[in-house]
């Protein structure tokens, strides 16, 4: 096909694109959204097949086998609890693939122009840092490296000399393009240390943030590379992606009441508390919590991360199911930042079968808070510390919580008392209404559940 | 040349407008199935992979090795991407 059809049938692809993304405002139809995106995809693909340049498809034959292979088994195996570390290595394969079309396009090139140099070498650089940070962070994630922030003596100096030298050797490398000297080898390098060097700084319990900056710098890449190969649908569905990140990254800094600068600079986490929190701790069991439950006219779910290691979404559902036929009103609690990415509660509730309308934001339970009799906190911490709200020397102050202190009674269930991801001594775990179900979360809430089928 | 680089720019601008548009009415609950629809979105710099990995003689072996590799990692995320959002869309049911 010439240039032209090609060009008429990105033009259907970007349209299948946008539909697809705003079929994503409902969960009744975002299915055939992600349908309708890939439709667009196919095309795009498709028609990109049949132009002239392409004379051989062999190569391509072997690497789509390659990667379709391992793509298709990923998204079947991958755990729903895992699908952090799974996005982030999406978006690592996603820069990797930016950085490779960046380059290819250079070393093919006779003669490139500046700003195609300039552009190409855009494409390499933040590819380069997305896929050698998205390493990192799932590395960071799968717990395969400490989790926690690795800071040193003069990192924001190395950082900044790093930063330096690339947009010194990039500004050269521009006016004389050469993939071939040992200049673009240097830069190469840097680009990929870049990623490292900002990801090592961030914290386990800033891993959202991390995934959907991420995830926007790989849309960002996929445009870079659309300018260097003069593509319009790589930049239509670069923009869209990188758009998706940026706003992804600024709901979960405000979630968490936080600059985006602090996220990624500060190293929280090795913050010391501010305030001790002393009083005493009200320990409850099985048999009493099941009592309490049965008499509840309302419970609500607030689930965090630790619901997801100990693999309690399914107990939880059960125990929902019990609770709702029972005649009590029931719903889950979710807040923007629990978990390790934007959504992962949901998705794991979701799996569990729990129907989506019973999910609820923070913003929409608060104001129902009074009037709920048990709030049931499981393996969250940080999100439901009212320190938040009303210690004004808390480290974590003006996040955003759930207020679960203000429901009638509060479970929490929890391995021992100690503190959460930020460091910070929570005074939930010693209010007044406050009640302690030690253990193993879903071995409690299996036991609750055993309690109530007798 | 410039007037294609103009052009472009153009295209950027509008679509990222569209992006903060079309993103922001996604709600909370698919927030994940949002960020794996975009990773496979992302794997669109395949177009620009087969164009690199296809020329055949017409550029040095570097090239096409490194096209093949685009290739590679680009359908991990097509492929990878639409299976598993398609995957955990099936489990948002409402009872």
């Amino acid at each position: 096909m010439s240039d032209i059809y090609i060009n008429l049938a990105y033009i259907a692809s970007a349209a299948l694109f946008v539909f697809g993304l705003k079929m994503l405002s409902s969960p009744a139809t975002a299915r055939r959204g992600n349908l309708l995106s890939s439709i667009g995809m196919l095309i795009a693909i498709v028609a990109t097949l049949t132009a002239q340049g392409i004379v051989s498809y062999q190569w391509i034959a072997v690497g789509a086998l390659a990667g379709g292979v391992i793509g298709a088994l990923a998204a079947r195996l991958v755990a729903m609890t895992s699908m952090p570390e799974m996005v982030a290595l999406f978006n690592g394969s996603g820069g990797a693939a930016s950085l490779l079309v960046g380059w290819a396009a250079l070393s093919a090139a006779t003669n490139p122009t500046a700003f195609t140099a300039a552009v190409a070498f855009l494409s390499i650089l933040i590819g380069g840092v997305t896929a050698s940070g998205s390493i990192v962070a799932w590395a960071k994630l799968a717990e395969v490296v400490p989790s926690r922030a690795v800071v040193f003596p003069g990192q924001r100096v190395v950082n900044g000399l790093i930063l330096a030298a690339i947009v010194v050797g990039g500004t050269l490398f521009a006016t004389q393009p050469a993939t071939d000297a040992p200049l673009f080898y240097a830069l190469l390098g840097l680009a990929l240390l870049l990623g490292v060097m900002a990801v090592i700084p961030i914290g386990g319990a800033d891993m959202p943030v991390v995934i959907s900056l991420l995830n926007s710098y790989s849309g960002l890449a996929a445009c870079a590379a659309g300018f260097a190969i003069d593509n319009n649908i790589l930049i239509v569905a670069g923009s869209l992606v990188g758009a998706a990140g940026i706003i992804l990254t600024n709901i979960m800094c405000k979630a968490m009441n936080r600059s985006l600068a602090n996220v990624l600079f500060s190293g929280f986490g090795a913050v010391q508390a501010a305030t001790k929190v002393e009083g005493e701790v009200k320990p409850i069991n099985v048999e009493d919590a099941s009592i309490i439950l049965e008499a509840a006219s309302s419970v609500t779910f607030v689930p965090g991360y630790g619901m997801a290691v100990a693999q309690a979404q399914h107990v939880v559902r059960e125990l929902g199911d019990l609770l709702e036929a029972h005649g009590t009103e029931v719903t889950y609690a979710i807040h923007p930042v629990a978990g390790r990415m934007p959504g992962h509660m949901n998705v794991l509730l979701a799996e569990a079968n729990v129907s989506y309308d019973k999910l609820v934001e923070m913003e929409d339970i608060n104001p129902r808070m009074p009037n709920v009799d048990v709030a049931v906190v499981i393996g969250a911490n940080d999100v439901v510390n009212p320190a938040a709200r009303d210690d004004a020397t808390s480290p974590i102050h003006g996040m955003p919580i759930i207020n679960v202190d203000h429901a009638r009674t509060v479970f929490v269930l929890k391995r021992s008392m100690a503190s959460g991801f930020a460091g910070v001594d929570n005074p939930l775990f010693f209010g007044q209404n406050t009640r302690m179900l030690f253990g193993d979360a879903k071995a409690s809430i299996s036991g609750v559940v055993a309690q109530f089928k007798d | 040349m410039e007037l294609i680089a103009v052009y472009l720019a153009f295209i950027l601008v509008l679509s990222i407008f569209l992006g903060f548009e079309l993103i922001s009415k996604v709600p909370a609950t698919l927030h994940t199935p949002l960020m794996s629809g975009t990773n496979a979105i992302s794997g669109i710099t395949l177009v620009g992979a087969l164009a690199a990995a296809g020329a055949g003689e017409a550029q040095e072996g570097l090239a096409t090795a490194l096209g093949v590799a685009a290739v590679a990692f680009a359908t991990v995320n097509v492929v990878g991407g639409y299976l598993v959002t398609d995957r955990m869309l099936g489990m948002f049911r409402k009872r």
